[in-house]
């Protein structure tokens, strides 16, 4: 069972309380660009094993969108932070850096 | 037009602890810029309460007001009176970004009196209702079953709930199978 705290309104909110939204940070590709690209933007997930940052909505909460960090293998929960960023914030990467040596820092 | 009614009709059940509608309960739902001043003067105005903080509730001579997330607010009053506080908050926030809605007869509300109602509600519910965490003056959006519903205590011994009305009758249900004699675990009541 995950537990994550929403950084919207501060609850520490059980899973069943969230909805999933798939992985963070993707970059969006729309009419105009290369098939590539799109197919790349539409299809392609990292799949990782180990540290992943992911969207979240605490929607039976206070509805709102945010990202959370965390080991898809030992489900350890290194943070959450606020659904405004295009990138994870230094300070959580760092963390994450220490806990895991094998990380080799978020890219996208 | 046709008497309005709450959603089981005033209905009633005295089990470990009292489930009751709530009746008919003036709600409209406000959402804007928590910032703004004139938002927190048309507040002020409306249901003579300041802002609260996050996660709080609070109940005036007026009316109630209670936080539901960074930029929305529920304003309770009467019943009666919920379209004119609309108009009132219309008129007040002209020219700014801000949504008022009267959603009264979108809701069903709850009473839950007695000395275990936290732990009615813990029966489904994933919020943590233990007495350290979960005081009084705090509203906590949550789940009851898989249903959304939003509670939160207006005495020691007494748990208000919200819910959406389309699931009103299946909550009041749910309430009264979890509020039946001897099934409470007494948990938080404990020592």
């Amino acid at each position: 069972m995950l537990i994550l705290t929403c950084p919207n309104c501060g609850i520490a909110a059980d899973e069943t309380e969230l909805s999933a939204g798939g992985e963070a940070h993707l970059t969006r590709f729309g009419a105009g660009s290369s098939d590539a690209d799109f197919e790349n933007y539409l299809f392609m997930r990292k799949n990782a094993r180990g540290v992943h940052f992911e969207r979240w909505r605490h929607s039976y909460g206070c509805g709102k969108w945010f990202h959370a960090a965390r080991c898809t293998t030992t489900l350890e929960v290194f943070g959450t932070y606020p659904a405004q960023t295009t990138e994870p914030p230094a300070e959580l990467i760092e963390k994450i850096k220490q806990k895991c040596p094998d990380f080799e820092g978020f890219s996208k | 037009m046709s008497d309005a009614v709450s959603v089981v009709n005033g209905a009633s059940f005295d089990g470990a602890v009292q489930v009751k509608d709530a009746g008919l309960v003036g709600m409209v739902t406000l959402r804007g810029d928590f910032t703004s001043d004139s938002l927190a003067k048309a507040v002020k105005s409306a249901v003579g309460l300041a802002l609260p903080e996050a996660r709080q509730v609070k109940q005036g001579a007026k009316g109630g007001v209670a936080w539901m997330s960074p930029d929305e607010l529920l304003l309770f009053c009467e019943y009666d009176t919920a379209d004119a506080l609309v108009a009132k908050l219309n008129k007040a926030l002209a020219g700014e970004h801000f949504l008022a809605v009267n959603v009264s007869d979108a809701r069903a509300s709850f009473t839950l009196k007695g000395a275990g109602v936290r732990e009615v509600i813990a029966k489904g519910s994933p919020a943590d209702l233990s007495p350290e965490a979960f005081r009084q003056g705090e509203i906590r959006r949550s789940r009851l079953g898989q249903v959304a519903v939003a509670f939160w205590l207006s005495g020691p011994d007494t748990m208000e709930l919200v819910c959406f009305r389309s699931v009103g009758s299946f909550v009041y249900d749910w309430l009264c199978v979890a509020a039946e004699k001897g099934t409470l675990p007494e948990y938080f009541n404990a020592g």
